[in-house]
């Protein structure tokens, strides 16, 4: 017998795997294109394009034929205002987010200072806490802080601080860190000091050093700790939903909201933007990658 | 062009705290003057503080105590990338996300030089290391030598004052090495740079260094030109490093000049030899005669420090036959060489044979024990 025949449970497990990871996003895509204008039963694609027609809630036709909902996510000024809000948040956390978390992650490589097994195992703490306990955390930080700072400085009314996109920024900075941090390190442990050394001794100084040596050889680490920490951002609810403020609410918090009102293919729509977008990062990334080799 | 010596160590100490939070002295008061254009090795076993005193002249470690002087100048705690010398790694360190032609030319990118001349000089350092037309390479798709020789020709292009090297050869297997121990001699005569090369491999040290210094945990035992080293070892532990020997334990009867003669009471008679450094009578000392430089024959032929000894075991190895013998209770061994082809087995020794054993006084070493 062939030692190596494939056993048919492996066949069975692969597909029931595929099945529960991919069925859902397939049918939620699906349904972006429904012609029922309640999400819970598929009626069928909008088939032509002309003058909207609605007929027993069905829509029928649209100036958009099948894309009706996206056309209709188009003119929602909040989806735009909440993705613009997502964006702003995640590619502002994950560039300071990165920059510090690598910095840390070198500096705890190379360096011995007092309590730096501390330091090691502070970073540990964020990830393993739950989110909610961390989210609340921050919430009573931020609240105590600034009512604090509202009495002291005689602020009222507008001048009042308040939560909004720079406490979420904040958060998000400082729950991602960690991330980075463990990713690089990851990468620095079988970085060799020696072609520092070999840089310098060449005549280059600390910082081109640096520059042309040490970062490009750490860059895919860096890469994927931005990487991660984007899309931890992106996608996070939970510290969010504590820190937001008037103006500052996201993708996820406004789907919830949606969600909480009435379900419409909108939602799905903006499901299968969201995915499309990040399965051609996904896909972009992994031909860099590959580029590179 | 200050100084005659391109480096010099003095009194230099390095100490460092080991991890169960003691202090061990890596390199402990060196001394060492190296000459302008010359071939220095640093010769010792593996821990002795070889790579300590090479990173020290290199500016990557600084001494605690006394001072590294390069071409005159004290160097004091100036970093690397100001002295005028290059390392070539034992691991090579080749940049892996640079191109052959990048790796050479980013020191001279360093020194900010012109852009056709720096295109000019990498040409040439390749061509010295026979490496041309691989300038589009990366590190990972050339084999161990060739990597080797991209870390020479990336030292050599910055025309340093001084090469450093840390078992540059460590990792090639031995044919490779002996081409390439050969080359960088050559090379060396040819650019006429200081190269200062660290090994743990007294053969590689003999064959290509105009001088040697012999260290062991962090002091340097004897400094001088191979010959001196193999033929004059001052210390008991330099002739058991360098080469082989026998050793008898000795006191000293009697020193007159250069020659001793020592009473070595295994043997119930005294032995006459050379002293290569301060021995007085009295002293305690070995005696130390190297297997190649013992004269074996049937009948006695000199008077002095000869004795009879009895073939133990002879094993035939081409070139030479190397007889152990029992002398008097003392295992002596001699390499014989094999000066006439013949295949009559009474051209060879025989075990249980007796045999005149000639210790030349020429060849015979009186060294301080230690
Ligand atoms: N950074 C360091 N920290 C602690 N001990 C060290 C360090 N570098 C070298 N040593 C110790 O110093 C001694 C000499 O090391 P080294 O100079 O590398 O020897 P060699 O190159 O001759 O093998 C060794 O005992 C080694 O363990
Ligand atoms: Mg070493």
């Amino acid at each position: 017998m062939n030692p190596h025949r494939r056993s048919p449970f492996i066949l069975i497990a692969t597909i029931l795997v595929y099945f529960f990871l991919y069925a859902p996003i397939f049918v939620l895509v699906i349904y972006s294109f429904n012609s029922s204008r309640a999400n819970v039963q598929f009626d069928g694609f909008i088939s032509s394009y002309g003058d909207l027609q609605i007929v027993n809630g069905d829509v029928t036709q649209s100036p958009c034929g099948p894309f009706h909902w996206f056309c209709e996510l188009s003119k929602n000024r909040e989806v735009i205002n909440a993705a613009k809000n997502t964006l702003t948040i995640a590619f502002t956390a994950t560039i300071i987010s990165t920059i510090v978390g690598t910095m840390a992650a070198l500096a705890l490589q190379r360096y011995d200072f007092k309590l730096k097994a501390f330091s090691q195992v502070s970073l540990y703490i964020p990830i393993v806490i739950p989110e909610i306990v961390m989210g609340i955390g921050i919430l009573t930080l931020f609240s105590q802080l600034f009512s604090l700072l509202n009495n002291w400085l005689n602020l009222a009314g507008d001048a009042r601080m308040t939560m909004g996109l720079f406490t979420v920024i904040l958060s998000h900075i400082a729950f991602m860190i960690p991330f980075v941090t463990l990713v690089v390190q990851a990468r620095l442990q079988g970085f060799d000091k020696s072609y520092e050394e070999a840089a310098m001794d060449l005549g280059a100084n600390e910082w081109t050093t640096f520059q042309r040596v040490t970062f490009p050889m750490i860059l895919p680490g860096v890469l994927s700790g931005a990487l991660l920490a984007f899309t931890l951002s992106l996608d996070d609810f939970v510290i969010t939903f504590f820190t937001n403020g008037p103006g500052s609410t996201t993708l996820p918090i406004y789907v919830y909201g949606l969600l909480r009102r009435i379900i419409t293919p909108q939602v799905n729509a903006l499901s299968t933007v969201w995915i499309s977008i990040v399965f051609i990062a996904v896909l972009l990334l992994q031909w860099i990658q590959s580029r590179e080799k | 062009m200050g100084s005659k010596y391109a480096v010099e160590l003095r009194n230099v100490v390095k100490q460092f705290i080991t991890p169960e939070g003691g202090e061990i002295a890596a390199v402990d008061h060196v001394t060492m003057q190296i000459r302008n254009g010359e071939f220095f090795s640093m010769l010792g076993s593996s821990g002795c503080g070889k790579t300590t005193s090479l990173r020290m002249i290199a500016g990557f470690e600084w001494p605690t105590e006394g001072e590294v002087y390069i071409d005159g100048e004290p160097q004091g705690h100036k970093p690397p990338f100001l002295r005028p010398v290059n390392t070539v790694f034992q691991s090579y360190a080749l940049f892996q996300h640079m191109t052959v032609q990048e790796n050479v030319a980013f020191g001279l990118e360093m020194e900010r030089v012109e852009k056709a001349e720096i295109e000019r000089r990498v040409g040439e350092a390749l061509e010295m290391v026979k490496l041309s037309g691989m300038q589009r390479r990366r590190p990972k798709q050339l084999s161990g030598g060739q990597q080797q020789r991209v870390a020479l020709a990336r030292a050599l292009v910055k025309r340093p004052k001084v090469l450093l090297l840390d078992e540059p050869l460590g990792a090639l297997d031995l044919k490779l090495r002996k081409e390439m121990q050969l080359e960088l001699k050559s090379l060396q005569q040819e650019v006429g740079i200081t190269f200062i090369y660290v090994t743990h491999d007294q053969e590689e040290a003999l064959t290509m260094s105009d001088r040697i210094a012999v260290m062991s945990h962090g002091k340097v035992l004897q400094i001088g030109p191979s010959v001196e080293i193999y033929e004059r070892p001052t210390s008991r532990f330099v002739a058991d490093f360098i080469g082989e020997s026998n050793f008898l334990d000795g006191r000293v009867k009697s020193v007159k000049g250069d020659q001793a003669i020592v009473n070595v009471p295994a043997w119930g008679e005294e032995l006459t030899g050379i002293v290569t450094s301060k021995v007085r009578a009295g002293d305690e000392v070995a005696v130390s005669i190297r297997p190649e430089k013992i004269r074996l024959a049937e009948k006695q032929g000199i008077k002095e420090n000869s004795l009879q000894g009895v073939v133990v075991n002879s094993t035939y190895i081409g070139s030479d036959t190397h007889v152990y013998l029992d002398v008097r209770g003392q295992r002596i061994k001699v390499w014989e060489q094999n000066r006439i082809s013949t295949l009559d087995p009474r051209a060879y020794y025989r075990n249980g044979q007796k045999v005149w054993v000639m210790l030349l006084p020429e060849n015979t070493l009186v060294l301080p024990k230690d």
